[in-house]
Protein backbone atom coordinates (compact mmCIF):
# COMPACT_ATOMS: atom_id res chain seq x y z
CA UNK A 1 0.00 0.00 0.00
CA UNK A 2 1.45 3.41 -0.97
CA UNK A 3 2.07 5.84 1.87
CA UNK A 4 0.39 8.64 -0.06
CA UNK A 5 -2.61 8.40 -2.35
CA UNK A 6 -5.51 10.27 -3.86
CA UNK A 7 -8.11 7.52 -3.82
CA UNK A 8 -11.57 7.04 -5.30
CA UNK A 9 -12.40 4.19 -2.94
CA UNK A 10 -13.07 3.86 0.79
CA UNK A 11 -10.06 4.73 2.97
CA UNK A 12 -8.63 2.31 5.51
CA UNK A 13 -6.64 4.02 8.25
CA UNK A 14 -6.00 0.67 9.94
CA UNK A 15 -4.20 -0.60 6.87
CA UNK A 16 -2.07 2.57 6.78
CA UNK A 17 -1.16 2.10 10.45
CA UNK A 18 -0.35 -1.54 9.92
CA UNK A 19 1.88 -0.72 6.97
CA UNK A 20 3.89 1.74 9.08
CA UNK A 21 3.92 -0.28 12.30
CA UNK A 22 5.37 -3.41 10.72
CA UNK A 23 8.77 -2.20 11.96
CA UNK A 24 9.37 -3.55 15.49
CA UNK A 25 10.81 -0.23 16.68
CA UNK A 26 7.40 1.43 16.62
CA UNK A 27 5.91 2.08 20.06
CA UNK A 28 3.04 4.41 19.17
CA UNK A 29 0.53 4.90 16.38
CA UNK A 30 -1.60 8.04 16.11
CA UNK A 31 -4.33 8.23 13.51
CA UNK A 32 -6.71 10.87 12.22
CA UNK A 33 -9.78 10.27 10.06
CA UNK A 34 -11.90 13.11 8.69
CA UNK A 35 -15.58 12.27 8.11
CA UNK A 36 -18.33 13.87 6.05
CA UNK A 37 -20.69 15.66 8.44
CA UNK A 38 -24.44 15.99 7.99
CA UNK A 39 -24.53 19.73 8.68
CA UNK A 40 -22.35 22.73 7.97
CA UNK A 41 -22.88 26.47 8.52
CA UNK A 42 -26.53 25.88 9.35
CA UNK A 43 -27.16 23.84 6.21
CA UNK A 44 -28.29 20.22 6.03
CA UNK A 45 -25.59 18.50 3.99
CA UNK A 46 -26.70 15.74 1.60
CA UNK A 47 -23.27 14.70 0.35
CA UNK A 48 -19.87 16.12 -0.61
CA UNK A 49 -18.03 15.95 -3.88
CA UNK A 50 -14.22 16.10 -3.70
CA UNK A 51 -11.94 17.05 -6.53
CA UNK A 52 -8.13 17.01 -6.62
CA UNK A 53 -5.39 18.18 -8.95
CA UNK A 54 -4.09 14.67 -8.66
CA UNK A 55 -0.42 14.66 -9.70
CA UNK A 56 0.14 17.84 -7.74
CA UNK A 57 -1.79 16.56 -4.72
CA UNK A 58 0.37 13.42 -4.57
CA UNK A 59 3.52 15.55 -4.60
CA UNK A 60 2.15 17.92 -1.98
CA UNK A 61 1.22 14.99 0.28
CA UNK A 62 4.78 13.66 -0.11
CA UNK A 63 6.11 17.08 0.81
CA UNK A 64 3.91 17.30 3.92
CA UNK A 65 5.06 13.86 5.08
CA UNK A 66 8.71 14.87 4.60
CA UNK A 67 8.10 18.03 6.62
CA UNK A 68 6.51 16.07 9.46
CA UNK A 69 9.21 13.43 9.47
CA UNK A 70 11.91 16.12 9.57
CA UNK A 71 10.16 18.06 12.35
CA UNK A 72 9.83 14.91 14.51
CA UNK A 73 12.82 12.72 13.62
CA UNK A 74 12.08 9.03 13.86
CA UNK A 75 8.40 9.42 12.98
CA UNK A 76 6.89 8.05 9.79
CA UNK A 77 3.62 9.23 8.34
CA UNK A 78 1.14 8.01 5.72
CA UNK A 79 -1.82 9.98 4.33
CA UNK A 80 -4.60 9.17 1.86
CA UNK A 81 -7.27 11.58 0.60
CA UNK A 82 -10.54 10.62 -1.07
CA UNK A 83 -12.01 12.12 -4.24
CA UNK A 84 -15.43 11.75 -5.85
CA UNK A 85 -18.85 11.66 -4.22
CA UNK A 86 -18.80 10.97 -0.46
CA UNK A 87 -21.88 10.22 1.59
CA UNK A 88 -22.45 11.35 5.17
CA UNK A 89 -20.17 9.44 7.53
CA UNK A 90 -17.64 8.42 4.89
CA UNK A 91 -13.95 9.13 5.46
CA UNK A 92 -12.49 11.94 3.36
CA UNK A 93 -8.94 11.80 4.73
CA UNK A 94 -6.95 9.19 6.67
CA UNK A 95 -3.61 9.85 8.33
CA UNK A 96 -1.40 7.54 10.38
CA UNK A 97 1.81 8.51 12.16
CA UNK A 98 4.11 6.14 13.99
CA UNK A 99 6.99 6.76 16.34
CA UNK A 100 8.86 5.19 19.23
CA UNK A 101 6.79 7.28 21.66
CA UNK A 102 3.28 8.77 21.68
CA UNK A 103 4.22 12.46 21.79
CA UNK A 104 5.91 12.55 18.42
CA UNK A 105 3.26 10.33 16.80
CA UNK A 106 0.42 12.64 17.94
CA UNK A 107 2.33 15.77 16.89
CA UNK A 108 3.27 14.46 13.45
CA UNK A 109 -0.32 13.33 12.83
CA UNK A 110 -1.78 16.70 13.86
CA UNK A 111 0.81 18.61 11.83
CA UNK A 112 -0.05 16.56 8.76
CA UNK A 113 -3.79 17.34 8.86
CA UNK A 114 -3.09 21.03 9.51
CA UNK A 115 -0.82 21.17 6.44
CA UNK A 116 -3.39 19.23 4.37
CA UNK A 117 -5.89 21.96 5.22
CA UNK A 118 -3.40 24.66 4.22
CA UNK A 119 -1.84 23.47 0.98
CA UNK A 120 -3.27 20.22 -0.44
CA UNK A 121 -4.84 21.00 -3.86
CA UNK A 122 -8.19 19.38 -3.07
CA UNK A 123 -11.63 21.03 -3.08
CA UNK A 124 -15.02 20.01 -1.81
CA UNK A 125 -18.41 20.95 -3.19
CA UNK A 126 -21.12 20.75 -0.59
CA UNK A 127 -24.50 19.55 -1.80
CA UNK A 128 -27.10 20.64 0.73
CA UNK A 129 -30.89 20.88 0.90
CA UNK A 130 -31.61 23.58 -1.66
CA UNK A 131 -28.36 23.92 -3.55
CA UNK A 132 -24.62 23.41 -3.71
CA UNK A 133 -21.53 25.48 -3.04
CA UNK A 134 -17.78 25.08 -3.48
CA UNK A 135 -16.13 25.48 -0.08
CA UNK A 136 -12.96 27.56 -0.05
CA UNK A 137 -10.47 27.56 2.78
CA UNK A 138 -6.79 28.41 2.71
CA UNK A 139 -4.63 30.06 0.06
CA UNK A 140 -1.13 29.45 1.37
CA UNK A 141 2.13 28.95 -0.51
CA UNK A 142 3.95 25.89 0.89
CA UNK A 143 7.12 27.96 1.42
CA UNK A 144 5.22 30.43 3.62
CA UNK A 145 7.13 30.04 6.90
CA UNK A 146 4.41 31.67 8.98
CA UNK A 147 1.86 29.06 7.91
CA UNK A 148 4.29 26.23 8.58
CA UNK A 149 5.07 27.57 12.03
CA UNK A 150 1.37 27.91 12.74
CA UNK A 151 0.80 24.23 11.85
CA UNK A 152 3.78 23.32 14.03
CA UNK A 153 2.44 25.32 16.98
CA UNK A 154 -0.97 23.64 16.72
CA UNK A 155 0.73 20.23 16.54
CA UNK A 156 2.61 20.91 19.74
CA UNK A 157 -0.26 22.48 21.67
CA UNK B 1 4.20 29.54 -27.44
CA UNK B 2 1.43 27.26 -26.31
CA UNK B 3 0.44 26.49 -22.72
CA UNK B 4 -2.20 24.27 -21.18
CA UNK B 5 -4.29 26.01 -18.54
CA UNK B 6 -5.90 23.92 -15.78
CA UNK B 7 -8.72 25.28 -13.64
CA UNK B 8 -10.29 23.62 -10.62
CA UNK B 9 -13.45 23.77 -8.53
CA UNK B 10 -15.26 27.11 -8.81
CA UNK B 11 -12.70 28.51 -11.27
CA UNK B 12 -13.52 25.64 -13.60
CA UNK B 13 -17.23 26.33 -13.24
CA UNK B 14 -16.73 30.04 -13.96
CA UNK B 15 -14.71 29.35 -17.11
CA UNK B 16 -16.90 26.46 -18.20
CA UNK B 17 -13.87 24.20 -18.71
CA UNK B 18 -11.12 22.68 -16.62
CA UNK B 19 -8.54 22.53 -19.39
CA UNK B 20 -7.82 25.13 -22.04
CA UNK B 21 -4.97 25.42 -24.52
CA UNK B 22 -3.86 28.99 -25.13
CA UNK B 23 -1.28 30.70 -27.31
CA UNK B 24 0.72 33.39 -25.54
CA UNK B 25 3.49 35.53 -26.96
CA UNK B 26 6.64 34.51 -25.11
CA UNK B 27 8.37 35.11 -22.85
CA UNK B 28 5.28 35.13 -20.69
CA UNK B 29 4.63 34.76 -16.99
CA UNK B 30 1.78 32.94 -15.26
CA UNK B 31 0.42 36.40 -14.50
CA UNK B 32 0.13 37.20 -18.21
CA UNK B 33 -1.82 33.99 -18.81
CA UNK B 34 -4.09 34.81 -15.87
CA UNK B 35 -4.72 38.33 -17.16
CA UNK B 36 -5.66 36.97 -20.58
CA UNK B 37 -8.02 34.50 -18.91
CA UNK B 38 -9.69 37.24 -16.89
CA UNK B 39 -10.19 39.13 -20.15
CA UNK B 40 -11.88 36.06 -21.56
CA UNK B 41 -13.85 35.16 -18.39
CA UNK B 42 -14.33 38.37 -16.36
CA UNK B 43 -15.90 36.49 -13.40
CA UNK B 44 -12.45 35.05 -12.63
CA UNK B 45 -11.31 38.51 -11.52
CA UNK B 46 -12.92 37.85 -8.11
CA UNK B 47 -10.08 35.37 -7.48
CA UNK B 48 -7.25 37.79 -8.32
CA UNK B 49 -6.09 37.98 -4.69
CA UNK B 50 -6.96 34.49 -3.47
CA UNK B 51 -5.90 32.09 -6.24
CA UNK B 52 -2.66 30.11 -6.14
CA UNK B 53 -0.54 29.13 -9.12
CA UNK B 54 1.07 25.84 -10.10
CA UNK B 55 3.38 25.21 -13.04
CA UNK B 56 3.72 21.60 -14.18
CA UNK B 57 1.91 20.41 -11.03
CA UNK B 58 4.16 22.22 -8.52
CA UNK B 59 3.33 25.36 -6.58
CA UNK B 60 4.82 28.39 -8.32
CA UNK B 61 4.78 32.16 -8.03
CA UNK B 62 2.55 34.25 -10.26
CA UNK B 63 5.71 35.84 -11.70
CA UNK B 64 7.01 32.43 -12.86
CA UNK B 65 8.24 32.45 -16.47
CA UNK B 66 6.53 29.83 -18.60
CA UNK B 67 8.04 27.68 -21.31
CA UNK B 68 6.38 26.29 -24.41
CA UNK B 69 4.30 23.26 -23.48
CA UNK B 70 4.01 24.11 -19.78
CA UNK B 71 0.87 23.31 -17.82
CA UNK B 72 -0.15 26.27 -15.68
CA UNK B 73 -2.90 25.79 -13.10
CA UNK B 74 -4.89 28.38 -11.20
CA UNK B 75 -6.21 27.11 -7.88
CA UNK B 76 -8.97 28.61 -5.75
CA UNK B 77 -8.42 28.42 -1.96
CA UNK B 78 -8.14 24.74 -1.06
CA UNK B 79 -10.70 22.90 1.07
CA UNK B 80 -9.46 19.36 1.54
CA UNK B 81 -9.77 17.32 4.70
Amino acid sequence: MPLVAIADRALDVGALAQELAADGGVGAVATFVGLVRNQNAGRRVRYLEYEAYEPMAVRVLERILREAEQAWPGTRVAAHHRVGRLEIGEASVAIAAVSAHRGDAFAACRYTIERVKQILPVWKREHFDGGDVWLEGAAVHPDDEGARESAHRIACA
Amino acid sequence: MRVTVRLFARLRDLAGSGELVREVSGPATARAVWQNLVGEFPALAAYEDSMSVAVNADYARIEAELADGDEVAFLPPVSGG
